[in-house]
């Protein structure tokens, strides 16, 4: 991939604890990921997945390894503060908690924060916030205050912030996990909208398959490994592997793998309920 | 019953106090208070109190607000009142006198212009200032009428980025800490009986998860912060930057015409044995 927007080369991490000992948390990430993609990064708690996050815009540095970002290695000693700032718009990050990553007591002058610390005119932050309180679809609400919204609003609220600043990446690091399914679908349609329309690159952090499945492209990681890497289909049809390491996987590859276990002939297990049902047709059909 | 409290009492309206600039109505509203505490002539008093009861209907506030928000003064205004009423000493006979009391005629004076006074105060920076401006104009405000002083490097910036954080995470935090009381009720912790050092000691069990929790909040929000490429004042913009106009020139003006005519009474109504 000569185009790949995010690439790492062994990339490590360990964190420092207490007594001088180091912690480390990720070992050798080789990744490559290109523009416009959309990959979700599953892991049980503790594998890494936010540590990662966070290297990729230097919130942390990274204690071994290069990572290079649309082509610029980010882990050259000569970054300069506005080296980092760039890189910080570049790469656009919501968290879990609604409440806690929004800075101000009105909608709008929230998601104006980002754009004017990177000392945007006046008159162009106003464009470039009504715009992006309009492709979450949070006009309405510009002049309310953030404890008035639901916890999917406040999230859509943040994901504005984000694309405020025009960023060509956006890392979701478990935005949809405090939600209800409501709220959870208000945001995943926003996140796959910025994805098509916007053609923003989107790494999404989950602990939910279902969300997986929407991805082009899913990575699996195990203490600070990846262990699997590739197109939902492909990576779901692993079900062992993915449960030894303490995942589940979609409903539909779990009755799969159950039908394959019992002996049934089913062929690759898939994460897809549409070709799992076709399979399911196929074989009573055959009968 | 936590969440009755409001903090920074802002009322939202379209008065020509709301819409003045809040560094204008900052300035007003020290203004405002060295011309109360100029006077010292009754008909003083009386353009001062006009001017405040004028200043009510303008900002469109409520009479019911502002009674309210003088009744947690009712103790202090009866206490200087007292104090001023029975402490005062003049010169002549004494009103009235019994025991080793002696009331005097500018005594009553006196309690009623510290009166006055405290309620002009309340009021007037009230309808000037918290009633109208919310709490971000406030901070914006703040934050650019203290800049000069960011060149002897006092942390001005920082300052106003706190504030407007804490006013942020006040809403929040009064919500946890009414689920927080909850959820200690829901184990049989008991608030509202109890001397008062037991009710105090009940307090404790609130107040180190909020602490805990304020703090964990406190470190995400920053990384949030920094994710946004925030790197403090330097080069930063703003959306919506503060504008004087004619309008605050106006009001300014309005003022001082007052501020003069304070002075002026204080002068000239002192020699005919009006003043205090
Ligand atoms: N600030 C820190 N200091 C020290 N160790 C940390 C710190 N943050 C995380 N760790 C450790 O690093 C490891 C990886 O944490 P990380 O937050 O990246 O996991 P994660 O995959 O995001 O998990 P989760 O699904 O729970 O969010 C964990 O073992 C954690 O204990
Ligand atoms: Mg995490």
């Amino acid at each position: 991939m000569e185009n790949a927007f995010i690439k790492t080369e062994n990339l490590s991490f360990s964190y420092e604890n207490g007594d001088g000992g180091e912690n480390a948390v990720l070992y050798d990430i080789n990744l490559e990921i290109e523009k416009g993609a959309f990959v979700a990064i599953l892991g049980h708690n503790g594998s890494g997945k936010s540590t990662l996050a966070k290297l990729l815009n230097m919130i942390l540095t990274p204690t071994g390894g290069k990572i290079y970002i649309d082509g610029t290695d980010i882990t050259k000693p000569d970054m300069s503060e506005k080296d980092i700032i760039d890189l910080r718009s570049k790469i656009g990050m919501v968290f879990q908690n609604p409440d806690n990553q929004l800075v101000a007591t009105i909608v709008e002058e929230d998601v104006a924060f980002g754009p004017e610390n990177l000392g945007v005119e006046p008159a162009e932050i106003r464009r470039r916030v009504d715009e992006a309180l309009a492709t979450v679809g949070m006009t309405k609400y510009a002049r309310h205050s953030p404890h008035q919204l639901s916890g999917g609003q406040k999230q859509r609220v943040a994901i504005a912030g984000a694309i405020a600043m025009l960023p060509e990446c956006i890392v979701f690091d478990e935005s949809t996990a405090m939600l209800d399914p409501m709220g959870r679908a208000e945001v995943m349609n926003t996140i796959e909208k910025l994805n098509r329309e916007k053609n923003i690159t989107v790494l999404h952090i989950t602990h939910n398959m279902n969300e997986a499945l929407c991805a082009d492209r899913v990575i699996v990681m195990s203490d600070g490994r990846i262990i699997l890497d590739g197109v939902p289909d492909e990576v779901f049809s692993h079900v062992e592997e993915l449960k030894s390491v303490g995942l589940g996987v979609p409903q539909a590859a779990e009755l799969m793998y159950s039908l394959s276990k019992n002996g049934i002939e089913i062929g690759k297990i898939t994460g897809d309920e549409n070709k799992c049902a076709q399979k399911l047709f196929d074989l009573i059909n055959e009968k | 019953m936590i969440k009755d409290i409001t903090i920074g009492q802002y009322f939202p309206g379209e008065s020509v106090l709301h819409h003045l600039d809040p560094r204008t109505k900052l300035l007003l509203t020290v203004l405002y208070i060295v011309i109360l505490f100029m006077a010292k002539s009754m008909l003083a008093f009386i353009l001062i109190v006009l001017l405040t009861a004028a200043l009510i209907p303008i900002s469109g506030i409520s009479f019911k607000v502002i009674a309210k928000s003088l009744k947690p003064l009712l103790f202090i205004i009866i206490f200087t009142m007292t104090l001023n009423l029975f402490f005062t000493k003049g010169e002549g006979e004494p009103l009235l006198s019994f025991w080793i009391i002696n009331i005097y005629k500018e005594g009553v004076s006196f309690a009623i212009y510290m009166i006055v006074r405290i309620i002009c105060l309340i009021t007037g920076t009230g309808v000037i200032l918290t009633y109208t401006t919310s709490p971000i104009q406030l901070t914006d405000g703040i934050e650019q009428l203290l800049a000069p002083l960011s060149k002897i490097k006092l942390p001005v910036h920082e300052f106003a980025m706190m504030m407007s954080c804490a006013l942020r995470f006040i809403p929040t935090l009064v919500e946890e800490t009414d689920k927080i009381m909850s959820a200690q009720k829901a184990r049989g912790a008991d608030f509202t009986s109890g001397s008062l050092i037991r009710r105090a000691k009940a307090i404790i069990p609130i107040l180190i998860p909020l602490f805990v929790s304020a703090f964990r909040r406190a470190d995400e929000l920053a990384v949030a912060m920094e994710c946004r490429c925030y790197h403090g004042g330097e080069g930063r913009t703003r959306m919506n930057s503060l504008h004087f106009s004619a309008r605050d020139l106006l009001v300014t003006l309005v003022f001082v015409l007052f501020g003069a005519g304070v002075v002026l009474l204080n002068i000239f109504t002192r020699g005919i044995g009006i003043g205090i």
